[in-house]
């Protein structure tokens, strides 16, 4: 049977608009990693990235920015990690009335809709003021725990809605209470979803600089993890900032933007191998023996 | 006649303004096997989950009259949930292991009962799997994870990490409905064998199955217990036109 031209037509116009958007997409992509990449690590120096700025001789280092970046991302994952699956175990395990349930899912999916700026002047203002935290990585932490509180709740939520009902009636049947199921049943089978928000987290963790600028500051000193956390400290992104807008260094700027992808990436390989260990330790129980 | 170890009176259970369970009352005799018959949504499901207090955890739900085991109400205020539990162990409809090693699956309730002794868990564990006739065929491989088993292997998994707590009491909805005739065949043979040790009440929509395993049968038709009786008196000479109508395989 042969095609009617009306539908030929459709079905062209159809698969060109798909083409288009991919190809779209692919080189919006690709662009702008290669464009990042072709101005950026040329820059890239072993005095650029093992030593501290200097005003004297007018020079760009960033160590102390890349610890920053790591000693914030370490903090708001430690700190929001327990708060962010507590948050979402009680929300589906323990509390029993569904609106207020609902109601707080729905205001989750709001927070984290909202401009990160916003999350810097709270942060600002709750964190460096009221709680004398004054501008620190600490503070900076703690805004971003709040900013990236959301994002693992939701994932873990979503992740927690999976759990077969029957591991937990199972588990009741034997006569395990609540905690102990929720510990020995269903957290361990939805750490793949705990996991992928700790990602999304640090993905934004480590793009974000505006929640940044108000509350962690812009200092370039390397510190240790404890001194780092009440001091100033900025990171990569608000040192890019600083670099390109008010110093106008743009070749170093560029450095930290390549970095920033490269460190992105590492990160997430880390996580992934993580996730894959976890997943290749079950397969092997289930293979064994067989 | 044997003791009993279960007694229910004037049972009355409610879904929100539905009542799927109208004062039933009869009594289970011990270290026998009782099958609960009936078509689907007679609340047989619904009984057997009243008795180890599984549907506590319905929303809901509201229970009236009393289930004493071994004398005692078992709805009592002080009563703690898991000690009921551990008397009366349950095994499901779909298998349902969990996603651990076969070890792990039967030490579960044993752990959740506090034995933390490797040796005296490995006898345990053992044990309750050479009872659920297990043991022959995964004592090679207890690390392997569990739900590689087949369905069947499955069942009597679960089986034995019910009979691991040692309890007293076996509930099952309907074990065998999921598997294949040798499954079934070989669960069957498992529950004849367990009604030495344990009490066993059995949900089943196959009536031949309640003829071939049971001692006692309970006829439920829309939330009324109809007929209890002897399995053998209750197939051969049901007293109620609606049992023998449904034994008849004339509805249902």
């Amino acid at each position: 049977m042969k095609l009617s031209l009306k539908r030929k037509i459709y079905m062209f116009t159809l698969k060109a608009m798909m083409y288009i958007s991919i190809i779209l997409t692919t080189v919006l992509v690709v662009f702008l990693i290669g464009y990042v990449f072709y101005k950026g690590l040329p820059n890239i120096s072993w005095k650029l990235i093992s030593t501290s700025p200097s005003f004297l001789s007018d020079e760009v280092g960033i160590l102390p920015d890349i610890l920053n970046t790591l000693y914030i991302v370490i903090t708001t994952v430690i700190i929001v990690v327990p708060l962010a699956v507590g948050a979402a175990v009680y929300l589906h395990e323990y509390a029993s009335n569904k609106k207020i349930v609902a109601m707080i899912e729905y205001a989750s999916q709001t927070l984290s809709a909202i401009p990160s700026i916003i999350y810097g002047l709270v942060g600002m203002l709750c964190f460096c003021q009221f709680f004398k935290l004054d501008t620190s990585i600490l503070a900076g932490s703690l805004t971003l725990v709040m900013m990236s509180l959301p994002t693992v709740m939701q994932t873990t939520l979503e992740s927690l809605k999976t759990v077969d009902d029957a591991y937990r009636q199972g588990s009741y049947a034997l006569g395990a209470g609540k905690w102990y199921m929720i510990r020995t049943v269903v957290l361990p089978n939805c750490l793949d979803g705990i996991f992928t928000g700790v990602i999304l987290a640090i993905g934004r963790i480590l793009g974000e600089s505006a929640a940044l600028l108000f509350t962690a500051g812009f200092a370039h000193v390397i510190n240790g993890y404890f001194t780092g956390l009440f001091s100033a400290g900025s990171s990569l992104t608000v040192a890019l900032y600083v670099y390109a807008k008010i110093e106008g260094k743009f070749k170093e700027s560029y450095a930290i933007a390549a970095i920033l992808m490269i460190l992105t990436l590492l990160i997430n390989l880390l996580i992934d191998k993580i996730v894959d260990l976890f997943k290749r330790k079950q397969v092997k129980e289930k293979e064994s023996g067989r | 006649m044997e003791d009993n170890i279960i007694e229910m009176e004037n049972l009355n259970l409610y879904y929100g303004d539905h009542q799927a369970l109208k004062n039933i009352s009869m009594a289970i005799r011990q270290n026998s096997v009782t099958a609960l018959i009936g078509p689907s949504g007679c609340g047989k499901s619904s009984f057997l989950r009243c008795l180890n207090r599984m549907n506590d955890l319905i929303e809901n739900i509201k229970i009236e009259g009393s289930i004493k085991y071994k004398g005692k109400d078992i709805y009592r205020k002080e009563v703690d949930v898991t000690e009921i539990r551990r008397e009366i162990g349950m095994v499901f409809q779909k298998p349902n292991p969990f996603p651990m090693s076969i070890y792990d699956n039967v030490a579960y309730g044993v752990r959740v009962a506090g034995i933390k002794n490797k040796a005296r868990l490995n006898e345990i564990v053992k044990q309750a799997l050479i009872d659920s006739a297990l043991w022959g065929e995964v004592k090679d491989c207890l690390k392997k994870n569990a739900l590689s088993l087949s369905g069947g292997q499955q069942q009597r998994l679960c089986i034995a990490r019910a009979l691991a707590v040692q309890p007293n009491v076996l509930l099952m909805d309907e074990p065998t409905s999921a598997l294949d005739p040798i499954s079934t065949a070989k669960i069957e043979e498992l529950i004849l064998k367990l009604k030495e040790k344990y009490t066993i009440i059995i949900v089943t929509h196959n009536m031949q199955q309640a003829l071939r395993i049971s001692d006692y049968t309970a006829f439920f038709l829309l939330g009324e217990l109809i007929e209890y009786d002897k399995t053998e008196i209750l197939f051969s000479k049901p007293q109620n036109k609606k049992t023998e109508d449904y034994i008849t395989g004339r509805f249902g």
